[in-house]
């Protein structure tokens, strides 16, 4: 579905500061219906990464397959249509305050010239399905932190997107809310079949939703494979660090955290 | 004696209503698309086009740093080419108009900026178009701070359309000055600067209101 070639991205330099690489050549594939995350420290380029699958950042080399068509080769105008076929979830929601909780998941529906009909035909089943049946009319400063997520999630599926791209989606949210926002994702994915790229920087979320995983660092992806292979035998001093954030009594015991964390998903 | 006075109060305050809301209805429609090319124009903003604004903001700045009542005079030439006359209210509405605009499309332009860049990465990420960013997001998230601002705009254009009198407009400020301070009637000075008050109070009022009505960020 989506297939990242030798990805480049580099800062062109700027009064003050000099030029910035932010990705060395990325390689990576996503196949039709997989939930990938990408995982690594504020500034290891997983924000630079998942903004050149849709083109907010435009790679300095190498190509973007999605869905068979090198998107990097797109003319700048054919970009909206492209990015109509992808869903995105902040980590601020980036919800329109002026709207409703309807009005905000209709938007995307809106620029693409939906009409009165087909927005109503798209959002109401997508409100049962987040869970916000009651709050249909109401703004974004009236809902906690979660609900707003909620939206943001249902906007992003609005269009009916193939694949849907994850930013830090709930590092503004207490533990709990992000329980219940990853397990949304996860019955999404299976209910609707999404391809979904999923940035994080807690490998909590790659444990509770991700099929895959892939290590960054320095601007690489480090290590790579199945979450349940990377769990149980970390290779890579990142990834082992990461883990220890996670289950303070790795990496003594790391093959009980791999255990258990296989436990509570079965 | 208030019977003389009030029709010709009356008047006056109709004229300078006049003045000041087609000013800023003129100012606005200028003002508006300049202020939304100061605020987006900028290196990597939407527009991209940092020659331009480059160009426009000086000429902006220019025009907001000469005094009201030079600028009236100054621009006569103009006011006749336009309006047919120097002379009148509806002659008035041309240098107001001109003095608004620089001001307006500041406002917009502050009120832009204020605006989070996060809804416009969103916006692009929904594939929204540039000219949609500004329709659908950029403006109606901006739209409390826009009221705010032409409610201190009419403000400031009522105060301006009192100086217009020195060259010949109607309105209140003609009225102070013809009859309160040049015939020496205190009590018609007195109306007038009581009407001032209370149409400023009651714009303010007016404009607090809509833009209270129209901020659901704190609900």
């Amino acid at each position: 579905m989506i297939r990242l070639s030798n990805v480049q991205k580099t800062y062109p330099a700027r009064r003050g500061s000099p030029a910035h690489t932010a990705l060395h050549g990325i390689n990576l594939d996503i196949a039709a219906g997989e939930i990938v995350g990408v995982i690594g420290r504020s500034g290891a380029g997983k924000s630079t990464l998942i903004r050149c699958i849709n083109l907010l950042e435009v790679p300095t080399a190498g190509s973007v397959i999605v869905d068979g068509t090198d998107v990097t080769q797109l003319a700048k105008r054919d970009l909206p249509l492209f990015r109509r076929q992808l869903g995105m979830v902040f980590q601020h929601f980036n919800l329109l305050s002026s709207r409703t909780v309807y009005d905000n998941i209709a938007l995307p529906l809106e620029l693409a010239g939906a009409s009165k009909a087909e927005i109503a035909a798209a959002v109401d089943p997508l409100l049962p399905l987040v869970g916000l049946e009651d709050k249909r009319d109401r703004y974004p400063a009236e809902l906690s932190g979660g609900q707003k997520q909620r939206v943001g999630i249902a906007r992003a599926l609005s269009s009916n997107p193939k694949v849907v791209l994850c930013d830090e989606v709930t590092s503004a949210l207490d533990p709990e809310t992000t329980r219940q926002i990853l397990s949304l994702l996860r019955d999404i994915n299976k209910r609707l079949g999404l391809t979904m790229v999923v940035i994080t920087h807690e490998m909590a979320v790659v444990k509770q939703l991700c099929d895959r995983v892939a290590v960054m660092d320095g601007g690489v992806i480090v290590e790579e494979g199945k979450v349940d292979a990377i769990f149980a035998n970390p290779t890579h001093a990142t990834t082992q660090s990461l883990l220890a954030d996670e289950f303070l009594d790795y990496p003594t015991r790391p093959n009980a955290a791999a255990n258990a964390n296989t436990g509570q998903e079965a | 004696m208030f019977a003389t006075l009030a029709p010709i109060l009356l008047q006056a305050t109709l004229e300078t209503f006049s003045m000041v809301i087609s000013a800023l209805v003129l100012g606005t429609t200028f003002g508006l698309p300049i202020g939304v090319i100061l605020a987006t124009s900028g290196r990597g903003e939407l527009f991209e086009a940092p020659l331009f604004q480059k160009i426009i903001g000086p000429i902006v700045n220019a025009t907001r740093s000469v005094p009201f009542i030079i600028l009236a005079v100054a621009i006569i030439p103009f006011t006749r080419l336009v309006a047919g006359t120097s002379i009148g209210t509806a002659a008035a509405i041309v240098p107001l108009t001109v003095a608004a605009i620089p001001f307006i499309a500041r406002i917009i332009e502050g009120a832009i900026r204020e605006v989070d860049g996060g809804l416009v990465e969103a916006a692009q990420a929904m594939g929204a178009r540039p000219f949609q960013v500004v329709t659908k997001v950029l403006l109606p998230e901006a739209l409390p701070g826009i009221i705010h601002g032409l409610t201190l705009t009419a403000v400031t254009l009522i105060g301006y359309s009192a100086m217009v009198g020195a060259v010949g407009a109607g309105g209140l400020g003609d009225l102070g000055i013809r009859y309160g301070y040049q015939r020496f009637r205190p009590d018609v000075m007195a109306a007038v600067v009581i009407t001032l008050i209370v149409v400023v109070q009651m714009v303010q009022s007016l404009g607090d209101w809509l833009a209270r009505k129209a901020d659901k960020r704190n609900i």
